[in-house]
């Protein structure tokens, strides 16, 4: 219990050193996630809008799901070298998976019924994928943003090891900062990820459109375990088949 | 503290030859010197740390996926609780937990069970449920009593999802374990740790394939023992 008080200690003589690492590791998450969705949201969408890809689509989320983020920063480091680009790669690699995976479900799983009244009406398959597709889809690609992001500022936090610097600059070093150190850091990474899980968990509900609002669970089955931890995508239909994607490493 | 510039000083890893005095990208013959002195120890350990996890982590959220399939109201605590631990960074819950239980293995299988709760416990929920209510509605027209039901009836339905929950904790805890060598000199991690000290490429990369490697291959054998386990699931699912 000492080590937590004089965590809290550390907090207070080093706010601006924590401010300033912490800034540093949203910086880098927010570019990592950046790129991540530039790459994967267009393929995902675009190939769950063809109804095509799907084992490439799903499996690709079970093969990231499986890659040990620590190990993937270490063959990094080896090919790559320490430095920003090897962390970026990481970061990228890692996120990209959950993203296309939701990003396909999401549009792929819309309401047949739904699709087939838009082509009724005469919508093009732009308007179609804008004005229906991508609507009820945006839930399930926000739920995938979501996981993406707190997979992203978990490791990030590990990336320091590689040299991406943030908040793991102080956890991995123990030498320099002491051990309240290591635990006040510590407290700042699990209460971000927290605060990032819970303010794109506001965002998700945000772009929920409000006809689905009402209905209450939009994604999966069991609405509270949707709602808590992101990507829970379609546990109901083909459980361990792109689900629960990872969070937390 | 780590120099990449520079010619990096190997210590003596032995067995190496030129290609590890000259810090090469992978050195074969290093690797194969030092598999049975560092690697498959290390992949061993790996192993026990993850089967640990898993077990103790499949027990606890079992029992109370059952218990929330029967009293509805448990299931919102229980989810908001391990989908916090579930969010929480593996390096800094390994850390938060080290003034608790100190530099031990308790401290990394404590972080490690709590990755797996949030997982198995919504899937043996959902698998619980899922269960089509005509089915049930036969077993009690067959006369079968809560307890028999849930043994005969719901459980054998929601085996496919529990071994799939199963299967996603064991890769994410294979995942995980690998950060447990910050607390803990055990598993894939610890050579990797090692190699920080010397930016030594070889052991920086065989230790992360191993870890991929191990991770893909539990992942590959868990889809092989579900279908075996499931035989008539198989034809409905691809």
């Amino acid at each position: 219990m000492q080590a937590f008080i004089e965590s809290f200690e550390f907090m207070v003589d080093n706010l601006g050193l924590l401010a300033h690492k912490t800034l540093e590791l949203l910086a880098l998450s927010g570019a990592a996630i950046g790129i991540s969705l530039l790459v994967a949201l267009p393929l995902g969408m675009w190939l769950g809008h063809l109804h095509r890809g799907s084992f490439v689509a799903i499996n690709v989320a079970n093969v990231g799901r499986a890659l040990p983020s620590l190990a993937v920063i270490a063959i990094g480091i080896g090919v790559l070298g320490l430095g920003f680009l090897n962390v970026m790669v990481a970061l990228v690699v890692l996120a990209v998976p959950p993203l296309l995976t939701n990003a396909y479900v999401a549009i792929e799983q819309v309401d047949p019924d739904a699709v087939q009244a838009a082509r009724g009406m005469g919508m093009s398959a732009r308007e179609l994928f804008a004005r229906v597709e991508l609507p009820l889809g945006l839930p399930l690609v926000f739920a995938g943003v979501r996981t993406a992001a707190v997979y992203v500022v978990a490791t990030a936090t590990l990336a320091a090891i590689a040299g991406g610097g943030g908040l793991g600059d102080i956890i991995v070093n123990q030498a320099s900062y002491r051990f309240p150190g290591v635990v006040a850091a510590a407290i700042w990474v699990a209460a971000l990820a927290i605060a990032v899980d819970l303010a794109l968990g506001v965002a998700q509900r945000l772009a929920t459109p409000r006809g689905l609002r009402a209905r209450g669970p939009v994604l999966g089955p069991s609405p509270a375990a949707a709602a808590r931890s992101a990507g829970t995508a379609p546990v109901a239909s083909a459980p361990g088949q792109g689900t629960p994607p990872p969070a937390g490493t | 503290m780590i120099v990449a510039a520079a010619s990096p000083v190997i210590p003596d890893f032995g067995g190496g030859g030129g290609c590890a005095r000259a810090n090469r990208t992978f050195c074969w013959d290093w690797f194969s010197a030092h598999w049975g002195d560092t690697f498959q120890p290390a992949l061993l350990q790996h192993l026990a740390l993850t089967a640990v996890a898993v077990a103790v982590g499949f027990v606890i959220a079992t029992s109370c996926a059952l218990v929330a399939h029967r009293r509805g109201w448990f299931e919102g605590p229980f989810v908001t609780v391990s989908g916090i631990l579930y969010t929480i960074p593996s390096l800094a819950l390994f850390q938060l937990l080290v003034p608790i239980t100190g530099l031990s293995v308790l401290t990394a299988e404590i972080a490690l069970v709590s990755y797996t709760l949030l997982i198995i416990f919504r899937n043996v929920l959902t698998g619980l449920r899922e269960v089509p209510e005509e089915t049930r509605e036969a077993a009690r027209g067959m006369g079968l009593t809560a307890n028999q039901m849930l043994v005969r009836v719901e459980l054998p339905l929601a085996l496919p999802a529990v071994v799939a929950g199963v299967r996603i904790a064991t890769v994410t805890v294979i995942s995980l374990a690998t950060v447990a060598a910050f607390v803990i000199d055990r598993g894939l991690g610890a050579p990797i740790f090692a190699a920080l000290q010397s930016s030594f490429k070889t052991e920086f990369i065989a230790a992360g394939a191993l870890a991929v490697a191990l991770a893909l291959v539990a992942d590959g054998l868990l889809v092989l023992a579900a279908r075996a386990l499931t035989p008539w699931a198989a034809a409905g699912t691809s």
